[in-house]
């Protein structure tokens, strides 16, 4: 029996095959997948904020994508995961309000997963799929099995990337 | 902008934020009243501060579908106001203003929550504008139907920049005829740079 393991807002975690791991709900955050091939460990994190620096209240890594990312990488090679086969996948990032006059804290999902693509760059480890932006929220659920994500969404329908 | 953001003034900022929408509310409660020419009743305003899993919880779990109305103001101030309500809400509201045989989510439905939605996110700014002497006014407004997980991630973001907690204000609006209620969720979100004019308006140093 495989569990479902859920990621909450600003949160992190990390599970071993079969499990797989679900967050629900994502708007402007951004949910990053992590998946390791070899040893199927496979991580999951909900970040709200592209960057730890400029913000004084920053003791919750899972927050913030530089921090999350490091903290998730630390979690799953502990669990037995090799950073050099390290493979991601990366979904949320919505515009859920737009404004005609948009200034650039609306903008939040789309630099949230710019931040997210550079520091992933920044480390070597590939994006295999990329599902950002537009103006609605998605669940997605990540499996251990396969590295596949499956995102659902309200009234758009259910993919698999 | 030499605001410090830590355990003291954020609890300074969100006593704040809590008076102000008790005070908003009640403004907005007379408006919706005027509006519709029926007897408001509304229960005292529930004002907590939740973690961000939590505030999903508060409108049937971060996948129920509801209704967010998204305002921007500007002045000598700026920030945003969000009002979100569940879809039976968000239903009961615009029956309110215009009943109808077969209520559902139309585009009728969707405009007519914009102008609502405008009207007591306006009653608010206005208090907001009264308590402060601070000039104040507000966008159109931008709604959107989605996830509340997806919608609530808007104003848990701009929190998130200072607190790992979210302000949120609770409203029962009750129009006594019908006994039809209205469960309304406020939040009241000043830009971080908007923080230290709002407080020293009001005489709090931090």
């Amino acid at each position: 029996m495989s569990t479902m393991v859920k990621v909450g807002m600003a949160d992190l975690k990390v599970v071993e095959h079969p499990d797989a791991l679900t967050t629900l709900g994502l708007g402007s955050c951004v949910g990053i997948c992590l998946y390791d091939p070899m040893s199927k460990v496979t991580g999951m994190a909900h970040i709200m904020l592209p960057s730890s620096k400029a913000i004084r209240k920053n003791e919750n890594v899972a927050k913030f994508a530089d921090t999350a990312i490091d903290e998730l990488i630390k979690q799953m090679q502990l669990k037995g995961a090799n950073k050099t086969r390290l493979t991601a996948k990366i979904a949320g990032g919505a515009q859920m309000f737009s404004f005609s006059s948009a200034n650039d804290s609306m903008k939040i999902g789309e630099r949230n997963a710019e931040a997210v693509r550079a520091i992933l760059k920044s480390m070597g480890i590939p994006i295999k799929a990329d599902e950002t932006g537009g103006n609605f929220g998605r669940t997605i659920e990540f499996f251990s099995e396969n590295g596949k994500l499956v995102i659902k969404t309200a009234g758009k329908g259910i993919k698999e990337i | 902008m030499g605001i410090q953001f830590d355990e003291m003034s954020n609890g300074i900022i969100m006593d704040v934020l809590r008076e102000i929408g008790n005070i908003g509310a009640g403004n907005a409660a007379t408006s919706l009243a005027q509006m519709i020419d029926k007897k408001i009743d509304m229960k005292v305003p529930v004002i907590q501060l939740l973690d961000f899993d939590e505030v999903p919880e508060l409108l049937g779990g971060p996948e129920n579908i509801v209704c967010g109305i998204f305002f921007k103001f500007e002045g000598d101030i700026t920030g945003s106001i969000m009002f979100v309500l569940d879809q039976k809400s968000a239903l009961n509201l615009v029956d309110l203003l215009m009943p109808r045989d077969n209520p559902e989510f139309d585009e009728f439905t969707v405009s007519a929550l914009m102008e609502i939605g405008n009207i007591l996110s306006g009653s608010y700014i206005r208090s907001l504008s009264g308590l402060t002497n601070l000039q104040i006014k507000i966008s159109v407004p931008s709604l959107s139907i989605d996830m509340a997980g997806a919608i609530l991630s808007v104003p848990a973001i701009e929190f998130g920049q200072l607190s790992d907690n979210v302000l949120i204000i609770q409203n029962e609006f009750i129009e006594t005829q019908e006994a039809k209620s209205v469960d309304g969720y406020f939040f009241l979100i000043p830009d971080m740079e908007s923080y230290d004019v709002l407080l020293g308006s009001l005489g709090v140093t931090l």
